[in-house]
């Protein structure tokens, strides 16, 4: 399973690039592209919207199923990838590579709440028992 | 533990995600399920089909029973190799199952069904042939294979050459028996192709010959959008025990006219049909999915199959509505919790390759 170790993960799927600027990046992960299977839909936050943590805030829809996605840490919304309106199959062709939104945290510490990518192997492994 | 197919390990070792389809672990996908999709529309793909099952009927009796337990009448078989699509049905005209049955000539028939039904439809039918000259027996021995697309004749020809002449001159809808096998002209996608019967030994052979023959190994995933496409019921989810053919589209497959009397038929004529089945075009972003509610001008629906169609880029469904509700109008229907517009079209949505909905 394909789980970078540079990222930070969320229970719901998501993940969090750190970036120099002290935003973050955030898409979904192999796991969860896996599960879904064929994307066809990508609905992103709209820029400026200010988010909670674990607010809804998007939607990865696969031929099989719609899947909430949330907000990883409460932040202002700074720029959204619209490649993936046209192109949502991006996800499917690297989920790490194909990101979502980026996001301004309110309090840029919250991220070391977030998994660590052991925490989120293990996380993964558990469910599929 | 989930059923298996002769083909299970081999699905495993090309890369399939297996899921559990009514009690057998069947292949989902191999890595994509839309470029599988695009495969048998364009070109050709193969679907392990073993979970569903092979019953031979044999016996003096058999065209007359047949005649009362299907919907469809199988007196339409004149010539052997001449298959018939039909419903079977409870007294009060619901649905037992969907199946193809093919005359072999003489007292001989074969008929296919649906794999989760099989052993309700043995029993059901077991029940109807009491005290006649029916042999029922189901043909655990026999695998599988739906290879379609447009190319997928000429690529069974490639690989079984010494099958082409039994099978070349099928028509659609047509079988001819090739040795112990059982070669039909027949499918569940809207394209062209065959349904290969073959002893389960055979199967894993078979299956490597197509693939090294350019057939893409395609799982329930695309089987799903393709028939869905093709505007081709799914027992179980278009229709079962609680719905009539009437209600679900195929009404083409009942003959109410003639004199002919079958299980179901009395309860048909009175029930009549007020509701109907329609396909519908979604008009906004998203995805219409089975249980979707749809609201009409003339009352209340449901989505009973819904998908994104690979072909068409948007979403698709077959949906249960008020029996005044007609191609053009547009429904609402509500797809985690907003309402969407759709359209509701005639169906198929996709035959052989081309989209025929506007």
């Amino acid at each position: 399973m394909n789980i970078p170790a540079d990222l930070k993960y969320t229970a719901s799927h998501e993940w969090v690039r750190s970036n120099p600027d002290g935003s973050v990046t955030v898409g979904i992960t192999d796991h969860a592209q896996d599960l879904l299977g064929d994307m066809v839909f990508v609905e992103n936050p709209v820029p400026g919207r200010k988010l909670a943590a674990g607010e809804e805030c998007g939607v990865v829809e696969s031929v099989k199923a719609a899947s909430d996605v949330y907000a990883p840490l409460a932040g202002e919304v700074l720029a959204v990838n619209s490649a993936l309106e046209t192109a949502p199959e991006a996800i499917n062709q690297d989920a790490f590579a194909a990101w979502m939104f980026t996001l301004r945290p309110d309090r840029p510490a919250d991220i070391e709440g977030l998994l660590d990518a052991a925490a989120y192997r293990q996380l993964v492994e558990s469910e599929s028992h | 533990m989930p059923k298996t197919t002769v083909l299970n390990a081999l699905h495993r070792e090309m890369g399939a995600k297996m899921v559990d389809f009514g009690g057998w672990d069947m292949p989902l996908h191999y890595g994509s399920q839309i470029e599988e999709h695009h495969a048998v529309r364009r070109d050709a793909g193969m679907f392990d089909v073993s979970h569903m099952r092979v019953v031979d009927l044999d016996g003096a009796d058999t065209r007359r029973w047949l005649r009362g337990l299907l919907a469809n009448d199988v007196n339409k078989l004149r010539v052997p190799g001449r298959a018939l699509y039909s419903c079977m049905l409870h007294p009060d005209g619901g649905v037992v199952d969907d199946l193809i049955v093919y005359y072999r000539g003489g007292d001989h028939y074969r008929m296919v069904v649906n794999a989760a039904t099989t052993d309700k439809d043995l029993a059901w039918m077991r029940g109807q042939a009491v005290g006649l000259d029916v042999q029922i027996r189901p043909r655990e021995d026999l695998a599988m294979i739906a290879v379609q697309g447009p190319q997928a004749r000429e690529r069974v020809w490639s690989v079984l050459p010494d099958a082409r002449g039994v099978s070349e001159t099928l028509a659609p809808f047509h079988g001819a028996a090739w040795g112990d096998w059982f070669i039909a002209r027949t499918g569940y996608t809207g394209e062209d192709g065959f349904e290969l019967m073959l002893p389960t030994a055979e199967a894993a052979a078979v299956w490597r010959g197509l693939h090294a023959a350019g057939v893409a190994p395609a799982g329930l995933g695309a089987r799903d959008t393709l028939r869905l496409e093709a505007g081709m019921n799914l027992y179980g989810q278009d229709m079962d025990e609680s719905t009539t053919p009437l209600e679900t589209g195929l009404a083409w497959t009942v003959s109410l006219t003639d004199d002919r009397d079958f299980t179901g038929k009395a309860a048909l004529q009175a029930r009549g049909a007020a509701r109907h089945q329609v396909g519908l075009l979604l008009l906004d972003k998203g995805v219409l999915r089975a249980h979707c509610a749809v609201h009409t001008a003339s009352g209340a629906g449901e989505v009973t199959s819904g998908t994104f169609s690979p072909t068409l880029q948007r979403s698709i469904a077959l949906a249960r509505v008020p029996a005044a509700v007609q191609a053009g109008d547009e429904v609402s229907v509500v797809v985690r919790d907003k309402q969407l517009r759709a359209k509701v079209v005639s169906y198929p949505f996709v035959r052989n390759g081309q989209i025929l909905i506007a």
